[in-house]
């Protein structure tokens, strides 16, 4: 099976929300996830997606 | 020399010039500059040859140079083939890609042009030889008007009404008009895609056009003709900054967002009204039995 679209990581400023799965980046601050997941969305080439105003994903489509 | 060195020549000759005339270079920039161009002028001749060749062979009862044609067919179809696999393996570099229905449209085109040619190069020969060369120039003249007249298909302009329409962020979704396109997360993206992006909508005239603009390949072609004409603000690193088309599921509407480097909104709405619909987009569902009981 090959999957089309992946997580590739999960940026977040609550860590009780989130628990396994794709890597997951802890940020202190709003600004902070923004920055982390800008720069992982370069580094990964997968889209910036928003949850919720303290949850990120990076998505590869 | 005999009698049907002239007429296979005016044959070969109108049926080259029909091709010649058919294979039009535009803002598609295909088939590319010299080298491509010489490869369909080449095929044409050969095309033009056997249409020629045919009628002379009829007449002195070589019947069997009619499995001639046969091998034409069969030689088209690689042509086909040939540009399909070029194309495809092309528009994985693209930044935004054609998609394989337009590839396909593109591919039936250059093969039915070659046919096109045989049967110009065929009636040639066939006027010159059943009457004289001033007929055969008539019967040419009339295959040339026939061609142009099946060389353009229709385009969007004449299936959809076409208007701009604002691009908003509701939180993450990004929206045109009322049209939901995708979701942004990161607040650097949005701003760009604020600062570059254009929405229109495409409004379908009649039901018919519905399906035939929901249709991905359609939608792909769309998006592939307008960052051709107007650039696209995207490189291979952006995968968030992406020209999406998303269709409205109440009406058959479609959302167009695009993030092109020209903004000119006169140049957009030309550019959206010239986009060729793709014979193998149209469906017809007017023409449904189910549909004519009503």
């Amino acid at each position: 099976m090959v999957l089309e679209k992946a997580i590739l990581a999960t940026i977040t400023t609550n860590a009780n929300k989130v628990t396994a799965g794709a890597s997951i980046f802890i940020c202190d601050s709003k600004e902070e996830m923004d920055k982390v997941a800008a720069n992982l969305e370069a580094i990964l080439d997968g889209i910036g997606h928003a949850l919720s105003d303290e949850l990120y994903i990076i998505v590869k489509h | 020399m005999n009698e049907y060195t002239y007429p296979m020549l005016f044959g070969i000759t109108i049926g080259t010039i029909a091709r010649f005339l058919m294979l039009k270079t535009d803002y598609r920039q295909y088939p590319t500059y010299l080298h491509g161009k010489i490869i369909h002028l080449a095929l044409g001749f050969i095309a033009a040859s056997l249409g020629a060749v045919a009628v002379p062979a009829i007449m002195e009862k070589e019947f069997t140079a009619v499995t001639f044609l046969t091998i034409a067919a069969s030689q088209f179809r690689e042509v086909r083939n040939m540009e399909r696999n070029t194309l495809a393996e092309m528009d994985s570099y693209e930044l935004v890609p054609r998609g394989n229905t337009y590839i396909e449209g593109i591919a039936v085109a250059f093969e039915s042009r070659n046919y096109l040619v045989i049967f110009t190069s065929l009636l040639g020969t066939m006027t010159y030889l059943a009457w004289n060369i001033y007929a055969a120039c008539i019967v040419a003249f009339f295959c040339y008007i026939i061609i142009r007249k099946y060389m353009s298909g229709s385009t969007l302009g004449n299936i959809v009404d076409i208007e701009q329409a604002s691009v908003s962020f509701d939180g993450a979704g990004l929206y045109v008009d009322n049209i939901y396109i995708m979701n942004i997360g990161i607040p650097e993206r949005q701003e760009e895609i604020l600062k570059y992006g254009m929405g229109f909508i495409l409004t379908p005239k009649n039901f018919d056009v519905r399906s035939t603009i929901a249709n991905l390949g359609q939608r792909q072609a769309i998006l592939h003709d307008i960052s051709i004409s107007l650039g696209v603000f995207r490189d291979s690193g952006t995968p968030a900054l992406v020209p999406l088309i998303k269709r409205d599921l109440d009406d058959g509407r479609i959302g167009v967002f695009i993030l092109p480097q020209d903004k000119d909104l006169n140049k957009a709405v030309k550019v959206l009204q010239s986009v060729p619909v793709l014979e193998n987009a149209i469906r017809m569902p007017s023409e449904s039995k189910a549909q004519s009981k009503e």
